[in-house]
């Protein structure tokens, strides 16, 4: 086996070193009741030509963004991703390298965390963020909890129904075994949160909306920050899709206590949902209560500028049962990789590429209106938004399947008010062509 | 020793600035698609400045990260015995598999009829981890170690509240990872430390004696952190199991027993695994991982959803039908593209997934006997994937763990895990996995050698490494007094 170096002369002296007659002789402290009793039931092995038939053969089972033209979004992204980003992030030093407990022998692991984390807090416009998270969900639970550790005597969470159902169902998970209440805000008729229902309160640790949200609209963040600061809850957003902030104002230009989210969309592939990037940005003087891992710059003992993980106090590995968080590994390469796309596309590169987003979309709106569709929401939007085809969502994909078109996410899933809704999702992969085909297609 | 006894040496080491430190405006790296639509007018209102984000030409982008990479050490630069870590090998195969566009460019939405090949890949992958560790069934839904401890734990919750006998406490051996109590107190358990005993594995005694009717159950580590396998688990478990207790076991260290032992038979109730570590996929500097969970069949209800499930017809889809299930924990499966590796890995290596826990055991247990004479072993007993030295020995010289740590960096590998476990003054933690072969062995064990005696002879050497490294020792305290986060 070629990742197995040991010949049977390596074996037999190594064996004899350690004063074992085999292999089998090595496990002595393992009792046999615990002992395996048959060899592992897997496949033979495959050889390297073997198993590149087979993997061939189960991907031509899928229908990827090549096969087919989808307009599915909802916290999944289909963007172009530079051949250099791709081939960048495969350099194996950075690949194969563990979290970077040596700093003199992890620079480039440490500088590309620094520049992450200044670019992200830079398109967010806040002023600090960790090394990542595991994706949107997790990022906005760590987000509430780390609201709770602020507002210690204010037990409760107020999160807009139009934050990502996923992402509001595993803070359900996360918020089980606690004694803290969580309250959803109900969405008003233009497709934004209506916020009336938090006049009043006040045992709210933390307001959430999500921006766009998840019917594509662009909330009223200075809104969302007046009920905030009216409740004395932190205000946090969040988002699916990081590219809009290369158009729209930012989360912290409006005053955003947390902006949490996923960074897919920065030069991540979509692989079936992960791995993705929790990003998580803050108030710098939240800084020794956020969760995950923070790369500071500091200098040598001969005055060079050089970077560390720092702030560990916070973390597992110091303080234990009182850690702001469990996270260990995050997702750092797609950290790294999230920094090597925006550098590429440069900030002239980012707002023409959102630009380019929304108006593709917002040309596609036109034309499905124009084909006699729906579109219930008032709201501006991004690159995503809510639309009703004429005959409704079920039938609009039953007709295009043959077509090998998948003309967005069925809303009335997550929002049964909403049956027969569509989510449709545009971004820069889709041409005029395939957006005049998409509207003739459903009209008819 | 003479120069090519070791891989340390020095070469030209390229300086390079932040990324916002170079570019001029005007500049790009990306192929921006045509505009085949007309602008859309938009409300001023809304429309922020634009971001400022460097302007660079494609390759001042690739000289940069390129030049960064040259900084950093990988598996792929040379040995990396940071002990549970499992740093193997990461075979490029598997990153080809996981690049494959039908695989990377699939939405997580897609309709089940479009994305059966990943989910046959992933129903098939539960079904190899079930196989390799003894239990019934798997989720693949935790993005990593930790990630899936916490799956752990919010099922020993679930299934505890299901009883609802109000079960607050956890016992948590001293050898664990910072993790494992971490996770414990996300799901409102209390950790209650068990002591290991003098041969460094836990008794039943002490067990016995932490163990109540309040007591939710036992987070072990198996092999422990020092190496060790835990040898009286399943009395423990029996101990555990008697009072409605759950066993769960970090399986952090699983390198050492693909194939050799049955986690069911120890009494393990849930277990995690670590894909980027046991199943050879890369770490990245810090991830992505995956931490999937194991379990037995009477837990296997309270897993997470969405479950991959095969259908009648033999098709597979995504069942959310589980009324006792926790809940949902990632945004949508988890991180499939690690997954795809892990699964490669398992198709090449077969059966012989238990001659790499052998030689990974032989490995370690040939550092230990061959270093034990220079460098101080607390616990001289047969080890397993990894074992824990001390800088006992170096005390009298004032040469500390770190210092060697350091040393060995200007030799050319990659230092051991340090001060870990905590349980162990000074400690070294040597995981050499099963991918060195002898002679890179050899030369660690040489460098350790002459480190050994450097120490006694000129500790000053040890105290100014490393000195070859692009940066020197770094100011860890003022980085931390005065954080300077983003640039």
């Amino acid at each position: 086996m070629r990742y197995l170096p040991h010949t049977p002369e390596d074996i037999s002296e190594m064996l004899q070193a350690v004063k074992a007659e085999s292999l089998e002789d090595l496990f002595p402290t393992v009792p046999e009741s615990v002992r395996r009793r048959q060899d592992l039931d897997l496949p033979e092995p495959l050889t390297e030509w073997e198993l590149n038939t087979h993997m061939n053969e189960l991907a031509s089972q899928m229908s990827d963004a090549r096969s087919i033209k989808s307009f599915l979004g909802a916290g999944s992204y289909d963007h172009y991703i530079p051949a250099s980003v791709q081939y960048l992030l495969g350099r194996s030093e950075l690949s194969t390298a563990y979290t970077p407990y040596q700093p003199e022998i992890s620079q480039g692991t440490l500088q590309a965390m620094f520049e992450y984390q200044t670019l992200v807090s830079r398109l967010l416009g806040m002023e600090v963020s960790n090394a990542s998270m595991y994706d949107g969900a997790t990022a906005l639970t760590e987000a509430m909890f780390m609201s709770l550790r602020i507002k210690r005597k204010k037990n409760v969470l107020a999160v807009s129904s139009l934050v990502h159902p996923h992402y509001r169902e595993v803070l359900k998970s996360y918020l089980a075994p606690t004694s803290f209440e969580l309250v959803e805000i109900e969405a008003g008729p233009d497709g934004r949160t209506d916020l009336s229902s938090l006049k009043g309160r006040d045992d709210l640790a933390a307001v959430a909306v999500q921006s766009p949200n998840f019917f594509g609209c662009l909330e009223d963040l200075k809104a969302v920050q007046a009920a905030a600061q009216d409740t004395g809850a932190l205000f946090v957003t969040s988002f699916t899709e990081p590219l809009a902030y290369g158009l729209f104002k930012n989360p912290g230009s409006f005053g955003a206590d947390i902006a949490c989210g996923e960074g897919q969309s920065l030069g991540i592939a979509q692989s079936f949902g992960g791995p993705g990037l929790g990003i998580f940005c803050a108030r710098k003087q939240a800084v020794r209560n956020m969760p995950g891992r923070l790369v500071g710059q500091t200098t040598d003992k001969e005055g060079r500028r050089g970077f560390v993980l720092t702030l560990s106090t916070r973390e597992q590995h110091i303080r234990r049962e009182k850690a702001t968080s469990n996270i260990c590994s995050n997702q750092g390469l797609c950290a790294t990789t999230a920094a090597m796309y925006l550098a590429s596309l440069g900030g002239s590169g980012l707002r023409e590429l959102a630009s380019l987003n929304r108006d593709k979309a917002e040309y596609l709106k036109s034309q499905l209106q124009a084909a006699g569709c729906s579109l219930p929401f008032g709201a501006p939007t991004f690159n995503e938004f809510v639309v009703r085809f004429p005959g409704g969502h079920a039938e609009a994909q039953e007709q295009l399947k043959d077509k090998g078109i998948i003309p967005g996410v069925d809303l009335g899933h997550y929002y049964p008010e909403l049956e027969g809704h569509s989510l449709v999702c545009v971004t820069e992969t889709k041409s005029k062509q395939d957006l005049d085909i998409l509207a003739k297609e459903v009209s008819a | 020793m003479n120069e090519f006894d070791v891989p340390g040496t020095t070469g030209l080491t390229m300086n390079e600035p932040l990324l916002w430190e170079k570019g001029r405006q005007g500049r790009s790296g990306f192929s921006m698609p045509s505009r085949d639509v007309d602008p859309a007018p938009a409300d001023d209102d809304l429309l922020a400045e634009s971001v400022d984000l460097p302007d660079l030409s494609e390759v001042e982008v690739v000289r940069h990260f390129t030049r960064l990479s040259q900084w950093n050490f990988g598996v792929d630069t040379g040995s990396y015995p940071l002990g549970s870590c499992t740093m193997k090998y990461n075979p490029k195969t598997n990153e080809r598999q996981a690049g494959l566009h039908g695989f990377a460019g699939a939405h997580p939405l897609l309709p089940e009829a479009h994305a059966q090949g990943i989910l046959q890949l992933m129903h098939e992958l539960e079904g190899f981890l079930a196989e390799v560790t003894g239990l019934d069934a798997v989720s693949l839904q935790p993005a990593a170690g930790a990630h899936g401890e916490y799956t752990g734990m919010r099922i020993f919750y679930a299934y505890h509240a299901s009883q609802q006998n109000g079960k607050t406490k956890m016992l948590i051996p001293d050898t664990a990872h910072g993790t494992n109590p971490a996770s414990a107190a996300m799901c409102g358990y209390k950790s209650v430390p068990v002591t290991s005993n003098e041969q460094g594995i836990l008794s039943v005694e002490n067990v016995k004696a932490a163990m109540d009717e309040q007591t939710a159950g036992i987070m072990v580590t198996n092999p422990n952190t020092l190496g060790l396998f835990e040898e009286n688990l399943k009395e423990i478990a029996e101990i555990i199991h008697a009072q409605d207790g759950l066993v769960y076991c970090d399986g952090a260290n699983m390198n050492a027993l693909m194939g050799i032992a049955d986690m069911k038979a120890m009494g393990v109730d849930v277990l995690h695994l670590n894909l980027h570590k046991t199943f050879s996929t890369p770490h990245g500097g810090g991830g992505p991982g995956s931490g999937p969970v194991c379990v037995t069949e009477k837990l296997r209800p309270f897993l997470p959803v969405p479950r991959i499930v095969k259908h009648e017809d033999g098709s597979f889809g995504l069942s959310h039908d589980a009324p006792q299930a926790l809940g949902r924990l990632h945004t949508f499966f988890g991180n499939v593209g690690v997954m795809i590796k892990a699964y490669s890995y398992i198709l090449s290596m077969g059966r012989q997934l238990k001659t790499a826990s052998q030689h990974a055991v032989l490995n370690a247990n040939y550092i230990k006997e061959k270093l034990k004479g220079a460098i101080h072993l607390p616990y001289d007993r047969p080890c397993m994937h990894e074992c824990v030295f001390t800088d006992k020995k170096q005390e009298a010289q004032k040469v500390t763990t770190l210092d060697i740590a350091k040393r060995l960096i200007d030799y050319g590998f990659h230092p051991p895990t340090i001060y870990f476990p905590l349980v162990v003054h000074g400690a070294m933690m040597v995981e050499p996995t099963e991918s060195e072969n002898k002679e890179d062995i050899e030369r660690f064990i040489q460098a350790m050698h002459q480190i050994a005696r450097e120490a006694e002879e000129d500790p000053g050497l040890l105290h100014e490494s490393p000195t070859k490294t692009k940066v020197r020792r770094l100011d860890e305290t003022t980085a931390a007094r005065n954080p300077c986060l983003t640039g």
